[in-house]
């Protein structure tokens, strides 16, 4: 079997998986950037690891279904992010215990 | 060597030399603050010395071998090169024999005299120390058997001396009278030292006996016997003070008068007498040298009788005596080189050394009486004292028989020794002239000064009520030398054998003193004629000594000025060593302060310079890298924001910048262009 080329990959029904990924992402990039929430933003950073998720399993269905590579990969992702979920978290509370407000923006000491 | 007579006192004289120095040793390192153990241990070595000397004479005259003494000598050297030996040795012959019993004598008496002047003074037992240096300087100067030892002792002599003189160094009279005296003898010193380096390189050796062979075999020529004699003549005007050198004597009375004493009768101003008298082979080979010697001995003589007839001073009365009488033996010892058919060879050195010998006990004798005597009234001022006689009749006495020794009335000691000069004068007019005025001139100041201190009204009550007699500490030495001072001329006496006929022999000439009728009569009459005039003048009052004053007025203003010889030497010597001393001093700190300080000026100037570089060039180009780093930085340092949104922005464009060039070959593109 040979590689599938770029038109054979983008098919239509890929595609939609695809879209969504990108739409989850850009919500979750758009959250990050915006928000001033502390915990809001970790939970906007979950929203862009689940879209690489979606994309890693999309790709792995679409382009080569016989392994399982891609979905091993995104539950790898799943733990890495709980892990790291907990460090957001204990800094979260470090920030809160600082300036009794979990405003990202007041967190600006490393400034010239 | 003249090695014949051998005894144990002979070979072990040196010790008579040696103990004084111990118990100066002893006294400055160990017993300084036992003052009475002190005395006593400078007392104890001076007195055996005393008793050696007079075995040391009695040796000598048993040694004599009818009238010709074999000299003893011990010596070993010190320095030894191929062509010449330094020696450190002794060497006794009749004179110094005769030296030995005058200094030890004198010496004795002064310390125990001085158990009482002294007494409660702080530096007691520094005083017994120097005292006990001093003889020993005189007696090692007596014993020395060449004239290089002679020369060692004698500066020693006159380093005890300036400690002495200066002894109350507080008082600063008194310590600028020791610097007066070291300074002034040092002048004649380096005569001296230079007649010794002439002698050397002319002779080239300097033991006595050596020197004189040469001298009398004739292989050297005359003028450099004058020269060397000249020389060494120098030395003994510094230390005996003759003029011109004789400034420092009459200010050495500044210290504490047994010391004075001490000088005047037995140490320091013998030595140079002494040294004339050793050295008098060299005279009589030059007349020349002796004639020098005798008219100075006889300027001297007459120019400090006249400055005694008017002091005040009872000290400096007896200072300027003794300068006269120094003078005398000077003359005579002069007088023995230039030969006369009216005497016998020999007289004059017989006159000289004989008259040392009488002078010392007589002039010692003088000197602890004047010292009773301002002990008692506390003043030197004779014209503040007056009928002593009552208050203190053992001083008075003693100072009578002193006065009458030293007038020279028969059978006091100095009528044999005086009269023995004047013999020596014979066949020269002006010598026998002059003096027999000094004779004269003589007698008149000592009964001037007899008569003002101790008999007729006290001047000064408040002084004469607390005048008392002094301790017998004081007075048993002055009885002992009134002995002395009546009997020592007897030695010498016409007739007398046995003593004088060789311990004053010179030149194998044994010298039998004759009486000399003409000389005796009219020397006699001649002090008699002085006491008179005192006597009128001073006891009587039927000649008033102020209307003899207001007729010669000029010359009383410059004898009791002294002739201003020290104001001469003042202007002559002393104001231009200042002024060159001042100028020398201007140049320094003008010229080469000045350049100094110049040099300084410009290293100043030029450190300006350098501060000026360093602050604006050097550090301006550091501080210019550093002020560019900050601008520059400046601009960057805005994009720490420290908002977490602005980084994500940028992270996200990064990104997204990155992604357009990977994926639409912009990046080939772009390194195409640039030719990679």
């Amino acid at each position: 079997m040979s590689d599938p080329t770029m038109s054979q990959l983008l098919n239509a029904e890929m595609l939609r998986y695809l879209w969504l990924a990108a739409a989850l992402f850009g919500i979750g990039l758009f959250g990050i950037l915006t928000r001033r929430n502390a915990i809001a933003i970790l939970m906007s950073l979950e929203l862009m690891f689940n879209a690489v998720n979606i994309n890693l399993v999309a790709f792995n269905r679409f382009t080569s279904p016989s392994t399982f590579a891609g979905q091993i990969f995104a539950i790898f992702v799943v733990v890495i992010a709980a892990a790291e979920a907990t460090v957001g978290l204990a800094i979260v509370i470090l920030i809160y215990r600082n300036w009794r407000s979990i405003d990202a923006d007041r967190v600006n000491l490393l400034k010239w | 060597m003249h090695e014949t007579a051998h005894s144990f006192i002979l070979d072990n004289a040196y010790w008579i030399a040696l103990l004084p120095l111990i118990s100066s040793a002893i006294i400055l390192f160990f017993t300084r603050w036992r003052e009475p153990l002190s005395a006593g241990i400078s007392i104890t070595a001076i007195v055996l010395g005393w008793v050696a000397s007079i075995w040391v004479m009695i040796e000598v005259l048993i040694n004599s071998h009818g009238g010709h003494f074999q000299y003893i000598e011990r010596a070993f050297d010190i320095v030894s090169f191929e062509t010449m030996h330094l020696q450190l040795g002794f060497v006794i012959d009749p004179v110094a024999a005769m030296m030995l019993i005058v200094v030890t004598t004198v010496s004795s008496c002064v310390q125990i005299y001085s158990l009482g002047y002294m007494h409660g003074d702080p530096r007691f037992s520094r005083y017994y120390a120097y005292l006990s240096l001093f003889t020993f300087s005189m007696l090692g100067l007596v014993l020395a058997n060449n004239f290089f030892l002679i020369f060692i002792f004698w500066e020693l002599v006159g380093l005890t001396s300036y400690l002495l003189i200066g002894f109350w160094f507080e008082k600063k009279s008194a310590s600028d009278a020791g610097k007066k005296a070291f300074i002034t003898t040092k002048v004649g010193d380096l005569g001296f030292l230079l007649g010794l380096m002439l002698m050397f390189a002319w002779i080239g050796t300097f033991d006595y006996d050596e020197v004189f062979a040469a001298v009398k075999s004739g292989q050297i020529e005359t003028w450099k016997l004058t020269t060397i004699g000249i020389c060494i003549f120098c030395g003994a005007v510094g230390k005996s003070a003759q003029f011109p050198l004789h400034v420092w004597l009459p200010d050495a009375m500044e210290g504490p008068t047994p010391v004075s004493a001490l000088i005047h009768a037995a140490t320091m101003v013998a030595a140079g007498v002494y040294l004339v008298a050793k050295a008098m082979p060299l005279y009589t080979a030059s007349t020349t040298a002796a004639a020098v010697v005798a008219y100075i001995g006889l300027f001297t003589s007459f120019f400090a009788a006249s400055i005694a007839l008017v002091q005040n001073d009872i000290k400096r009365v007896l200072a300027f005596s003794t300068l006269s009488q120094l003078g005398y033996m000077i003359m005579a010892l002069g007088l023995n080189g230039i030969l006369s058919e009216h005497v016998e060879p020999g007289t004059g050195y017989a006159a000289g050394t004989f008259h040392l010998m009488t002078h010392a006990f007589f002039k010692a004798l003088l000197f602890l009486g004047a010292g009773s005597v301002i002990h008692a009234v506390h003043t030197n001022d004779i014209q503040l004292m007056g009928g002593l006689y009552g208050k203190m009749k053992k001083t008075a006495s003693t100072f009578f028989i002193a006065c009458l020794a030293i007038a020279g009335i028969f059978p006091f000691a100095g009528f044999f020794s005086k009269d023995e000069i004047i013999v020596a004068t014979m066949g020269h007019p002006v010598f026998q002239t002059v003096a027999s005025l000094v004779a004269f001139m003589t007698a008149f100041y000592m009964f001037r000064l007899y008569f003002l201190t101790f008999t007729g009204e006290p001047r000064d009550e408040e002084k004469y009520h607390h005048a008392h007699e002094s301790p017998n500490s004081m007075t048993y030495p002055l009885m002992f030398l009134a002995v002395l001072a009546f009997g020592a001329g007897w030695f010498g006496a016409p007739g007398v054998k046995g003593f004088s006929n060789y311990i004053f022999e010179y030149g194998g000439h044994a010298h039998t003193p004759s009486a000399h009728w003409s000389v005796i009569i009219i020397s006699t009459v001649l002090a008699l004629c002085g006491i008179g005039l005192a006597y009128l003048m001073y006891y009587k009052k039927s000649i008033s000594p102020d209307t003899v004053v207001e007729k010669v007025k000029p010359i009383y203003t410059l004898l009791y000025n002294k002739y201003y010889i020290d104001e001469l030497y003042d202007f002559i010597l002393i104001q231009p060593t200042y002024r060159l001393g001042r100028f020398l001093w201007s140049f320094d700190a003008n010229v080469v302060d000045g350049l100094v300080n110049l040099q300084a000026t410009i290293t100043y100037w030029l450190s300006d310079v350098k501060h000026w570089i360093d602050k604006n060039i050097v550090d301006g180009t550091v501080n210019g890298f550093g002020l560019f780093c900050d601008a520059a930085s400046g601009a960057f340092r805005k994009m720490q924001s420290g908002r977490l949104a602005h980084y994500l922005l940028a992270v996200v464009f990064g990104m997204i910048l990155i992604i357009l060039l990977a994926s639409s070959n912009l990046l080939n593109w772009t390194l195409a262009k640039v030719g990679l």
